[in-house]
């Protein structure tokens, strides 16, 4: 196991060519005890679970293709993705960041309690899906490309920008966004006609033009574009129409 | 649209005794539903007979007994086809347009297998033990057990353990508490179930709704369970219990997500569960990132990478046809518990229709999946806990011959607490106390009475699978475990007889 | 697929239920004898039989085919004979065969042959390959063939046993013709009238003898168990299902046989809760994966291997079982009564403790294990 890792400077770099998920996540753990901060995972391919659970605000980068529920129930750790990501990306994550160079794959996001993703490229179907906030407790997902059908479905709460950077037409792609969506909210840079049931679409004010520039920035930073190519479209927002969609349904 | 008229009549009368009544209107305080109404100008106690959902407390609670709930002898013709629960539940989804909603478990008259099996005893040929003198163990350790025992010696020499055993989860009786979330009950329903769980050694089930802070110090009494609305789930959460459960479905609702009604969803659940107050907290029917049997294993992975490994992980499946199958897969996917629940199992709130016809009887599909298991070689891969109706220390003891390792009890423990079965949970106003998160009735559950009258069912329960195994001449209980041949059926048909794997009594 | 129990257990009862009178001896330093004083002992012990079943197993009898495998076969039908030779034939290497040499005719006794064989491919440095060729030959034997039945398959022993009381089933098999160093008996009291010759005890799998005293609560879970690891429980027998749990334990899965007996008779969970951490580990672990084959119930068992014999009660002592010493003797029997008659003054004689494997073992040195018996340290 202890093959696979060797220090440089104040950075740990491990080669996962020959390690399972199990051993993996046992350096990790034992870097962070040690009081490494830096971390980079070369070699990566198909690993899953990559940084469950822990709680730490190790700064983690990962080149190839981690497997699925990478960052699953994480808390605190910055994980970087050189390279795509696949189903699962920051399921039930509780507090971090997870920034994707490349595409995500299905449910990014599933069930997020905290902290932020930012997807340069496309994610796939039911992203966002039942994520949650409370309080001041509000998570991200910050998608560059499009998304898949879904998008935002049972979402409670926090936050998705979805910002079709390389759509052609100004329209999404996508049906039943926000289905059984009763909290938080979905920005779009750009239109859509479809949407789920018990959603609205609306006009943006200024209070979330200023969430909307808060995490576009963060996004050209992280990736490198330039704000006034991000943000030279108008946006508009998905909200549940009630936080109760299925008050209705039943009867006693 | 005009207002549509309800032809529906009150299931239930109130007759108040005059000669008893003193007016002192504990049941005007008592009812949450507001069926009693005192009317000061008459001073008289009125009664709003719509309303009532014959729960009991008015009548447990009338210092005089002044009270009686009777069935609305104003009924409909009888007809054994077209009930009066048809027919009401006709018109009121007329009048509706909705799906009937409803509480508890299926109150259908399908056979409950439990009556039909009969145990055995000891005469002669082997004798029976006296519990009350002579020690019958009942100790069960769920978990994943080892194919064998690998043992390091040389004659003569030092023996040693190589083989390190799966993490397990210790019961001092074969009986947990069964999942109800935080938001389901309240939180001195959940006082109550931790508390009579750890003094009693067995273990207390969160159900999805998460974990308030005040329990975590009885964390090594506590299943934390992962359902699909993943409320609550963090790593701090999955590692305040001694095991994790994905819950995959439930008896009372197989294929049917959760559903806490908004009136139920006050700001500590909200806080819990990181949703707006008052909404619906929704669990979808599947879990998003299972939607196949290697997805299982995926979360299971996931779990113990994020426990470290230390606790085992335990998988509830509703009963279904082809239980069989699946829960080979589920031993496949690495989990190291099966719960079954079966068709009988209760829940806070599910649409009646689903409540009363999916899935199957907890008796068969225990049957069935227990031979599988063995038939593949890889019962001893998995604990098999069984839950869905069980109501007696003899449904435990019936269900162990049947396979199961342990039962997990949700409804008989509401029945210790003042659970009457009245089946309106979804509407957040429990007369008992239990399934209601109003702060003012919750206090109805006094956590050291509800605790203590747990932990009394518990040890009578246990005495009596003593007495019992004493007399099948047992003094451990993993000698009862799948040994159906202690089991014999009466007025069961050949193939249930085969499912069952059991002889009819007298053969 | 034949159905041995069928034969067995003609009633189709949950399983045989028997009691019946147990007796052993061994010369721990390996001097041959014939079974004059057990079947004396045996004949004291009359009141706790019926007659419907006996048996013995003498150990060092056939010094003349000391490495083959010696198996006693009962043939209760015409062709029977024929199929079994020929299977025989096919898959060992048959050194020797005769017809059971037997005394007086005893009714319904069955036709017994006796066949010193060998694996036809011998594996010099694993002797478990061996003995896994004869196990395998023995089930097919038992499972396949119509009326065939091999009730012994042991090296340098043999079982002897039938339909009637002990002291006519030794007149039957003349056994006063062979010595051996050890010789161990059962006396029996079905509760059903099988009639059926390869019922009665001892039940013995390759050298592993067992004669049995009592009846398994939990033989249903026990046979559960073991019909996961490939085991089919075909006579319905208690003993049955102590052989197989042994041969699991001990020649699969390599548990020394004293802590094996700690799973069939296992310390109570409160005596396992105050051991040392270590104990502790132990004993709750092989408690919580053999499980299924602790033997609940009354028994007392009388075990016999080449070179040992051990004697076990179960673990609240519901069945008798007495142990004594005479200079190089070691006996157990279900009664002191028994002993005496055949050794009035003994060095010492006590009742075994529940639970407590008693080993005898034969040394080159006159060494014998006495109590302590696990070597647990």
């Amino acid at each position: 196991m202890l093959r696979s890792v060797k220090l440089e400077g104040d950075t740990a770099i491990i080669n996962a060519e020959y390690l399972d998920h199990k051993s993996m996540n046992r350096i990790l753990k034992s870097m962070d005890s040690e009081g490494i901060r830096r971390v980079k995972i070369k070699n990566v391919y198909g690993i899953r679970y990559i940084g469950a659970g822990m709680k730490s605000n190790m700064d983690i980068e990962i080149y190839g293709t981690p497997g699925n529920d990478l960052g699953i129930f994480m808390d605190g750790l910055r994980i970087t993705v050189h390279g795509n990501v696949q189903d699962g990306c920051g399921n039930t994550m509780n507090s971090g960041e997870i920034i994707v160079h490349g595409h995500g794959g299905d449910i990014v996001g599933y069930s997020m309690r905290g902290g932020a993703i930012y997807v340069r490229g496309d994610v796939g179907y039911r992203a966002g899906i039942h994520m949650k906030g409370y309080g001041d407790r509000n998570p991200v997902l910050v998608i560059g490309g499009e998304a898949r059908d879904f998008l935002g479905e049972y979402m409670a709460g926090g936050i998705i920008l979805i910002l079709g950077l390389n759509m052609k037409k100004r329209m999404f792609n996508m049906r039943f966004v926000g289905s059984g969506m009763h909290g938080g909210v979905i920005y779009l840079r750009g239109r859509i006609d479809r949407l789920g049931e018990g959603v609205e679409a609306a006009e943006v004010n200024e209070e979330d033009m200023k969430i909307i520039g808060r995490l576009a920035e963060k996004f050209c930073r992280y990736f490198n574009y330039e704000m006034d190519e991000v943000m030279d479209q108008e946006f508009m927002k998905v909200i549940p129409l009630s936080h109760r969609p299925y008050g209705g349904l039943y009867t006693r | 649209m005009k207002r549509i008229k309800t032809y529906l009549q009150p299931e239930y009368v109130i007759e108040r005794l005059k000669d008893r009544c003193n007016k002192c209107k504990i049941c005007v305080r008592e009812c949450t539903y507001n069926v009693h109404i005192y009317n000061p100008k008459r001073d008289e106690i009125l009664s709003r007979d719509e309303y009532c959902v014959n729960c009991q407390r008015c009548v447990v609670f009338c210092p005089t007994k002044a009270i009686r709930v009777r069935k609305n002898p104003n009924t409909y013709r009888e007809n054994y086809h077209w009930t009066e629960e048809v027919i009401r539940s006709i018109k009121q989804q007329a009048e509706t347009g909705r799906i009937l909603l409803t509480g508890m478990g299926c109150d259908k008259p399908h056979l409950t297998y439990w009556d039909r099996l009969l145990l055995n005893a000891s005469q002669v040929t082997n004798p029976s033990i006296d519990p009350l003198r002579e020690p019958i163990e009942i100790r069960t350790y769920l978990g994943k057990k080892s194919e064998h025992v690998n043992i390091n010696y040389k004659d003569g020499g030092d023996i040693s353990l190589e083989t390190e055993l799966a993490p397990q989860l210790r019961l001092e009786t074969p009986i947990l508490f069964a999942a109800m979330s935080f938001g389901a009950v309240n939180l001195n329903v959940h006082r109550a179930l931790a508390r009579a769980a750890a003094e009693y050694g067995t273990y207390f089930n969160t159900g999805e709704g998460g974990l308030h802070p005040s329990l975590y110090k009885y964390s090594d009494h506590i299943i934390i369970q992962v359902a699909s609305g993943r409320f609550g789930v963090n790593a701090e959460y999955l590692n305040k219990g001694a095991a994790i459960e994905i819950k995959i479905g439930q008896g009372a609702k197989p294929g049917i997500g959760g559903h806490l009604p908004g009136e139920k969803v006050r700001e500590e659940i909200a806080k819990l569960r990181m949703i707006p107050v008052g909404t619906d907290a929704l669990s979808p029917a599947p879990h998003h990132d299972i939607y196949s049997i290697e997805d299982l294993k995926q979360l299971v992975h996931a779990l113990k990478e994020a426990t470290d490994y230390t606790k085992p992980v335990a998988v509830k499946i509703a009963a279904v046809h082809n239980s069989a199958a699946i829960a080979s897969g589920i031993v496949r996917a690495d989990a190291d518990i099966i719960v079954l629940d079966g068709v009988r199992g209760s829940t806070g709130a599910a649409p009646k229709v689903i409540r009363d016809n999916v899935g199957i009887p907890i008796e068969l599909a225990l049957a069935s999946v227990d031979k599988r298991l063995r038939d593949e070689g890889i019962r001893n891969e998995v604990s098999i806990i069984v839950s869905g109706g069980i109501r007696s220390s003899a449904d435990v003891v019936k269900a162990i011959a049947l396979g199961a390792d342990a039962v997990y009890i949700g409804t008989a423990a509401l029945v210790a607490m003042g659970c009457t079965l009245c089946q309106r949970c979804y509407t957040g106003r429990c007369p008992w106390g239990i399934a209601t998160t109003d702060p003012e009735i919750s206090k109805r559950i006094d956590p050291d009475v509800a605790s203590a009258r747990l932990k009394n069912l518990l040890q009578a329960w246990s005495m009596e699978i003593k007495e019992i195994l004493g007399g099948m001449g047992m003094n451990a209980i993993e000698s009862l475990r799948g040994n159906r041949l202690q089991l014999r059926a009466v007025g069961l048909n050949d193939a249930e007889l085969k499912v069952l794997g059991v002889k009819a009594a007298g053969e | 697929m034949r159905d041995l129990s069928r034969i067995s257990n003609p009633y189709r009862d949950d399983k045989v239920i028997d009691s019946c009178s147990l007796f052993g001896v061994i010369d721990l330093e390996g001097r041959r004898f014939p079974p004059k004083a057990p079947i004396k002992a045996m004949d004291i012990m009359s009141e706790r039989v019926n007659g419907l079943g006996a048996g013995f197993a003498g150990y060092g009898i056939y010094p003349e085919y000391r490495d083959a495998y010696a198996l006693h076969v009962m043939f209760m039908g015409r062709d029977a004979k024929g199929r079994t030779e020929e299977f025989l034939k096919k898959n060992l290497r048959v050194l020797m065969a005769e017809e059971m040499p037997t005394g007086k005719e005893m009714r319904d006794a069955p036709l017994i042959w006796r066949y010193f064989v060998e694996p036809k491919i011998v594996n010099d440095k694993c002797s478990e390959d061996s003995d896994n060729q004869i196990v395998e030959c023995v089930m097919k034997v038992n499972n396949g063939i119509e009326g065939a039945y091999i009730f012994s398959s042991g090296k340098d022993m043999g079982v002897f046993k039938g339909v009637g009381y002990p002291s006519e089933i030794a007149e039957y098999f003349c056994l006063d013709e062979y010595e051996g160093y050890m010789w161990i008996c059962h006396g029996r009291f079905p509760t059903n009238t099988p009639g059926w010759w390869g019922g009665a005890h001892p039940f013995n799998i390759l050298d592993w003898s067992v004669a049995h005293n009592g009846e398994l609560s939990s033989y249903g879970t026990n046979r559960n168990f073991l019909e996961m690891y490939g085991y089919r429980c075909t006579m319905q027998t208690d003993t049955e299902v102590i052989a197989y749990a042994l041969d699991l334990l001990v020649r699969r899965h390599k548990i020394p046989i004293g802590l094996a007996a700690k799973i069939l008779a296992p310390p109570f969970w409160n005596e396992i809760d105050s051991m040392d951490s270590k104990e502790r580990t132990l004993y709750a672990t092989l408690r919580q994966v053999y499980g299924g084959l602790l033997m609940n119930g009354p028994f007392s068992i009388i075990i016999a291997r080449s070179g040992e014999m051990m004697g076990l009660a179960d673990r609240i002592k519901l069945r008798p079982l007495t142990a004594a010493i005479k200079d190089n003797l070691l006996y157990l029997s279900s009664e002191e009564a028994a002993v005496r008659s055949v050794s009035p003054s003994l060095d010492r004689v006590w009742n075994l403790r529940g639970g407590e494997l008693l080993i005898g073992r034969l040394r080159s040195v006159k060494t014998l294990e006495i109590p302590p018996v696990v070597g647990l340290h």
